[in-house]
């Protein structure tokens, strides 16, 4: 897995809940590339049709709270986001984003600090990130080795395929 | 150790468990609802071929149903070919109701088990005792195959409640109102014991409402210490043997909150945050186009009583709809048997098919731009019950019955 991340990142607020990241109606889709194309529409209906693959998503406290929807973070996985940066997340939403293999990282504060367009490098071996655009850099929570093992894997269904002697 | 801890030590074999570590836990029931054909293809991508125990899992048709679209219908029909060639025990088709209502009824929810379920709503369960907890697609593959899932074994914090609230106060009152002391994010990834002569005083329903919500402030899961009411029931339903847990009087909690709720009012979440809460009378009285008594927080038979009891020989104005949804099919037959639903249809009340309703925006009574409904269900996310340009305000069924009766917010104790 990449561990180094250098792009420019959105920022969003505080309890971007789960039908903010992927509306519940339509909850119906099962085609990951139509599940994102509706990526965050709640919060900004045209942020999925700019986001570049491989760019950050920037939120505060409480990113992914609401429902246990694994929609939301297979929405962010197909629309490229590379890493998701929030002051806390909640626990289904991570869960559900560690096992599909896309890294998040808790950083204090960083949605006061960054500005939308800003270029970050993410270290996530470290738990640093580096604001090239305002010349910054912000400590974060270094991933867990449970969680990073997950991550290295490439998500639970490979290392559970692993584990289990299916391949 | 906490009874919590008690618990999941027991499903992962071992004789104690700490704060923070993680334990694989083997799985007493799973269920998956309807919004989650993504299990089935990640089962299969994992490798599952047989699911490890037909009878402790359970497919539930609730958030869809019946099917409101053509792609909805199609995901009912590959789920009950799944349970067919699984040879599933339990299958709760679009005629059964909500899950969280459904399983305990059924009796495959009982105190001292670990259940884990596709809704983040799995915590309404720590009502019996149990330890329930939601989960994604993914981690149930994992489950179906196994029966087991890892957990953290989480901080665990008390919320004692002193004294008993007045009349037309009710649990969703006090759940919506700890909600607004602790917010959003006050538990999140921590276990909450609710405490206190309330709670032991409280019935089956009231205590599920609280333990429901109590994902909202971002519970892992809930927990009260079965009472007699508790007792009663599971006794009568319990599909297998169970064994109540208690935590040692030695348990130290992360952290206690007390709240006096003695003279709490009828409380409102206002729009957009489940903890923008307000007591009512500090509240705007907004006109409303919708009220809503239904879903796995409001939708029991003590719920549509009060809304019944209400509403009975008046008529709410043709400026309002009321959608009142039986949270399950035996409720419905109950609320049939009472007189309610004829109440409630007489006083211009529309009755629908046990299930999820609208509270999540997808069919049955979703609300357009610049509408305003008034709900007992749990979320008032933008765009929860259709429109992002909607406005949902959460309050108790007695209170979204008075609202809808006068057209506006209104307080209950002024009716």
């Amino acid at each position: 897995m990449q561990k180094i991340i250098e792009a420019k990142c959105y920022v969003l607020g505080n309890n971007i809940d789960t039908d903010q990241i992927f509306p519940g109606r339509y909850l119906e889709l099962v085609d990951p590339q139509e599940i994102a194309s509706h990526c965050l529409e709640g919060a900004d209906e045209t942020l999925a049709g700019r986001f570049q693959k491989g760019e950050i998503v920037v939120a505060g406290t409480n990113f992914g709270c609401g429902s246990s929807r694994e929609h939301a973070p297979i929405a962010l996985v197909n629309m490229g986001a590379a890493v998701v940066i929030a002051e806390s997340f909640a626990r289904i939403f991570f869960r559900n984003a560690i096992n599909l293999a896309l890294p998040l990282l808790v950083c204090p504060g960083i949605s006061q600090k960054v500005k939308q367009g800003d270029l970050l490098r993410v270290d996530l071996q470290n738990g640093t990130v580096e604001n090239i655009t305002q010349k910054e850099t912000y400590p974060a929570e270094k991933i867990s080795d449970y969680a990073m093992s997950i991550l290295e894997a490439g998500g639970i269904k490979p290392l559970f395929r692993k584990k289990t002697g299916l391949e | 150790m906490h009874a919590i801890e008690k618990i999941l030590a027991q499903a992962a074999g071992k004789e104690k468990v700490f704060t923070g570590e993680i334990v694989n836990a083997k799985v007493d029931f799973a269920e998956v609802n309807d919004l989650y054909l993504q299990t089935i293809l990640s089962f299969y991508e994992m490798g599952g071929k047989k699911v490890w125990d037909p009878s402790r899992l359970a497919f539930v048709f609730d958030h869809y149903a019946p099917a409101p679209t053509i792609q909805s219908a199609e995901i009912h029909d590959k789920m009950r070919q799944f349970v067919q060639e699984q040879n599933l025990t339990y299958h709760f088709d679009i005629n059964a109701g909500v899950c969280h209502q459904v399983m305990p009824e059924a009796g495959v929810v009982y105190p001292g088990m670990v259940l884990v379920a596709t809704d983040s709503h799995t915590t309404t369960h720590g009502a019996f005792g149990a330890f329930g907890t939601g989960c994604g697609a993914t981690d149930m593959a994992t489950i179906m195959i196994s029966g087991e899932l890892w957990f953290r074994v989480p901080e665990i914090i008390e919320i004692h409640l002193e004294g008993i609230p007045p009349q037309s106060v009710f649990p969703k009152d006090v759940i919506l109102y700890i909600l607004g002391q602790m917010k959003a994010d006050g538990a999140v990834y921590k276990a909450i014991e609710f405490t206190g002569d309330y709670i032991d005083s409280l019935g089956v329903a009231g205590r599920m409402t609280i333990c429901n919500m109590a994902v909202e402030m971002g519970a892992k899961t809930a927990y009260m210490q079965p009472n007699q009411a508790v007792l009663d029931y599971v006794k009568a339903r319990a599909v297998r043997p169970f064994t109540v847990q208690h935590s040692d009087p030695d348990f130290q909690y992360q952290q206690r909150y007390v709240f006096d709720i003695t003279n709490l009012s009828p409380q409102v979440a206002v729009p957009f945050s489940v903890d923008n809460v307000y007591p009512i009378e500090q509240v705007e009285k907004k006109k409303i186009n919708q009220g809503f008594i239904g879903a796995c927080t409001g939708g029991r038979i003590e719920d549509i009583q009060e809304a019944a009891n209400l509403l009975r020989g008046k008529k709410i104005p043709r400026s309002v709809r009321l959608v009142v949804i039986p949270a399950s099919a035996e409720v419905a037959k109950e609320a049939i048997r009472r007189g309610y639903t004829t109440d409630l249809i007489d006083a211009g009340a529309t009755v629908t098919a046990p299930g999820c309703g609208p509270c999540l925006g997808v069919h049955q009574g979703c609300i357009g731009e610049g509408e305003v409904c008034i709900t007992a269900s749990n979320r008032n996310f933008p765009g929860r019950m259709g429109s992002k340009k909607g406005e949902v305000y959460l309050a108790s069924p007695k209170t979204v019955a008075a609202s809808a009766l006068k057209g506006y917010l209104t307080d209950p104790r002024e009716l």
